[in-house]
């Protein structure tokens, strides 16, 4: 490994001696400094890094606030009080934690959109886009579990009611909602569970992103023109082009950021969440944190019953189907061509997607009454149609637009290309 | 990775280049934001404002005869105070500082009110609780407390007199708020 095309003879001592033993620094300058990147990315291609960041982040704050947090149901919401009134910084810590999970959940869903409109989940990459989405259901649980932590009452409600899906399963549920519960409710059990659980998962999904960069890392990224690089004039190193074009895109994202945490820190939230969680009382109108709401859609769309599954079941059958389907894009979708950009028909069912999406995050706000019912079912139907008969269907019947030969002739203007690009980039 | 043959300085510039410069400026602006972004983090772990605020703690002394003792806890640790009697102060002012392992008048350690002793009473050996505070215990060979962990003997102002303790028992901060009332933890 150490004596691959990248060995490097390091001047100072301390780091030759490691590096001959354990070579990572050898290691970072092949995969972070060196590593062949295609030339044209553009700024979508920030959102892995930003990822990466967020992770970090809540890693970070979320220990601290451990430190604080009492895990009993007598205790739970008055030790996120005195996080956010008397331990030093708490509010600053909490509101970093609260507002980076949904910043979190941004950055991933613009992530995800952005590979499915470039095709990055086609050969050879299905298994680097299947382990997204295996990080992104392991985010789904954390933050689920997370939202029961300040014991408030959409803490409690949403608890009971997503707990409560289980019991839809035939002839075992009620048994594993018990189990879940640790309880014949949500309780003291259930909630000290959330709390083991919801401290473990995110250090398992930093090691599902260790094998996401790794698979990354053989494959190479796509990028905009969805074409593989076919030589040195099709990429640049790493570092710095993309180390700064990473660092940029940070910055404005943590603009951004710093405006909701100090400015808006409970845009996101639900004021119902500062009241205690009190078993006796249901709030009128129990809404997930909005990066739930497509799958909350889907979910309650289902209000009749199919055959012989009753329509509770039906609705959780959709939702986990509605990410379940995500595993099998690559093979769903039959086209050669990988990026949007080259196939016109597919970019116009693109965006239809994200408008789907976006109507069914819209309606899992709403109340499930009248008309929005219904479009919530046709959004529901929608949703499948694009994974299950758009994406197989659009490959056979859809005529892309010629390729360009190389990532260089696509990017650069007319005669340059021809060059070979031999010369360093201007800097 | 700047100690790489391929990143070395330009030899015609041995003193440096102008990206070296600017390399080390954006890194010192990094590691700087990187200090104060990580400052909250740190001092979140300080104690909290509720934990200050039990810092202190008042005790009214005037149910307190001559010859009782009390205990009350002070930021979690426990406080001797004793009304001593004429004969246990007379004793604790007669003996010379220089034969004792810790040096220390009566008066340096109860200038105001000689009449009220008060230390802490962890032993300054290894934090066992000394005995001496109710009428049945043991109080040593000095009249004063007794640890009966390692066997260290304290006189009548909780000075070491004998045993493993290197340092007499800690005098708290306190004040007399009024003629029989203290707080403790307040200079």
């Amino acid at each position: 490994m150490a004596h691959g095309s990248s060995a490097v003879e390091y001047r100072n001592p301390a780091v030759r001696w490691i590096d001959r033993r354990l070579p990572i620094f050898s290691m970072m300058h092949r995969e972070y400094g060196e590593f062949p990147t295609p030339r044209n990315f553009n700024y979508l291609w920030n959102f892995g890094a930003l990822a990466m960041f967020f992770l970090v982040l809540m890693i970070a704050t979320g220990v601290m606030l451990a430190m604080h947090y009492t895990p009993s149901t007598d205790q739970a919401f008055a030790s996120v009080e005195r996080i956010m009134r008397d331990v030093n910084g708490g509010w600053l810590l909490r509101y970093l934690h609260m507002n980076g999970a949904s910043f979190f959940f941004i950055v991933v869903y613009i992530h995800m959109f952005r590979g499915l409109y470039y095709g990055s989940y086609k050969a050879p990459r299905e298994l680097l886009w299947m382990l997204g989405v295996v990080i992104f259901l392991l985010m789904m649980a954390t933050a689920f579990m997370g939202y029961v932590l300040p014991w408030g009452q959409m803490s409690y409600w949403g608890a009971t009611v997503i707990t409560n899906l289980f019991s839809t399963i035939p002839w075992v549920g009620d048994a594993i909602v018990t189990w879940l519960w640790g309880g014949f409710s949500v309780d003291n059990p259930t909630l000290n569970r959330f709390f083991s659980l919801h401290f473990l998962l995110p250090f398992v999904i930093l090691g599902v992103v260790v094998l996401h960069i790794a698979a990354l890392h053989v494959t190479g990224s796509n990028n905009p023109t969805g074409i593989e690089p076919k030589g040195p004039q099709d990429t640049l190193p790493f570092h710095p082009y993309y180390t700064m074009k990473d660092t940029f895109g940070l910055a404005v994202c943590l603009i951004l950021f710093s405006i909701m945490v100090f400015f808006a820190p409970n845009f996101m939230g639900h004021p119902d969440n500062y009241i205690p969680a009190n078993p006796l009382v249901t709030p009128s109108h129990i809404v997930p944190e909005w990066y739930f709401l497509p799958f909350y859609a889907i979910l309650r769309a289902v209000t009749f019953n199919f055959l012989f599954i009753p329509a509770e079941l039906g609705g959780v059958i959709l939702m986990f189907g509605s990410i379940i389907v995500l595993f099998f894009v690559s093979w769903l979708d039959t086209s050669k061509v990988r990026s949007a950009k080259y196939r016109p028909v597919y970019k116009w069912f693109f965006w239809l997607f994200v408008i789907d999406v976006l109507v069914l995050g819209y309606m899992g706000s709403q109340p499930a009454e009248g008309i929005n019912v219904l479009i919530a079912q046709l959004a529901t139907l929608y949703y499948f149609l694009h994974f299950l008969v758009v994406l197989p269907l659009l490959g056979k019947f859809e005529r892309p637009k010629p390729l360009p030969r190389s990532i260089a002739e696509a990017v650069l203007p007319r005669g340059r290309s021809a060059a070979g690009m031999a010369a360093a980039p201007a800097e | 990775m700047a100690d790489t043959t391929e990143h070395g300085a330009d030899p015609e510039h041995e003193g440096g280049t102008r990206r070296d410069f600017l390399y080390l400026t954006t890194a010192a602006v990094g590691v700087v934001g990187l200090g104060v972004a990580v400052w909250p983090f740190i001092n979140s772990m300080n104690p909290a404002a509720d934990t200050l605020a039990l810092a202190t703690v008042d005790v009214d002394l005037s149910a307190l005869e001559v010859g009782q003792a009390i205990t009350v806890m002070w930021q979690g640790k426990p406080v001797f105070i004793r009304y001593r009697t004429p004969e246990e102060i007379a004793e604790a002012e007669s003996v010379d500082p220089a034969i004792l392992p810790d040096p220390q008048t009566d008066a340096e350690r109860f200038p105001v009110e000689p009449n009220y002793m008060v230390v802490v009473g962890i032993c300054t050996h290894l934090g066992c609780v000394p005995l001496g505070q109710k009428s049945t215990d043991p109080r040593g060979d000095y009249g004063g407390y007794f640890c009966p962990c390692h066997g260290s003997h304290y006189d009548t102002s909780g000075r070491i007199r004998q045993g493993p303790a290197p340092e007499n028992l800690l005098v708290p901060e306190y004040t007399f708020v009024e003629e029989q009332q203290i707080v403790i933890g307040e200079a």
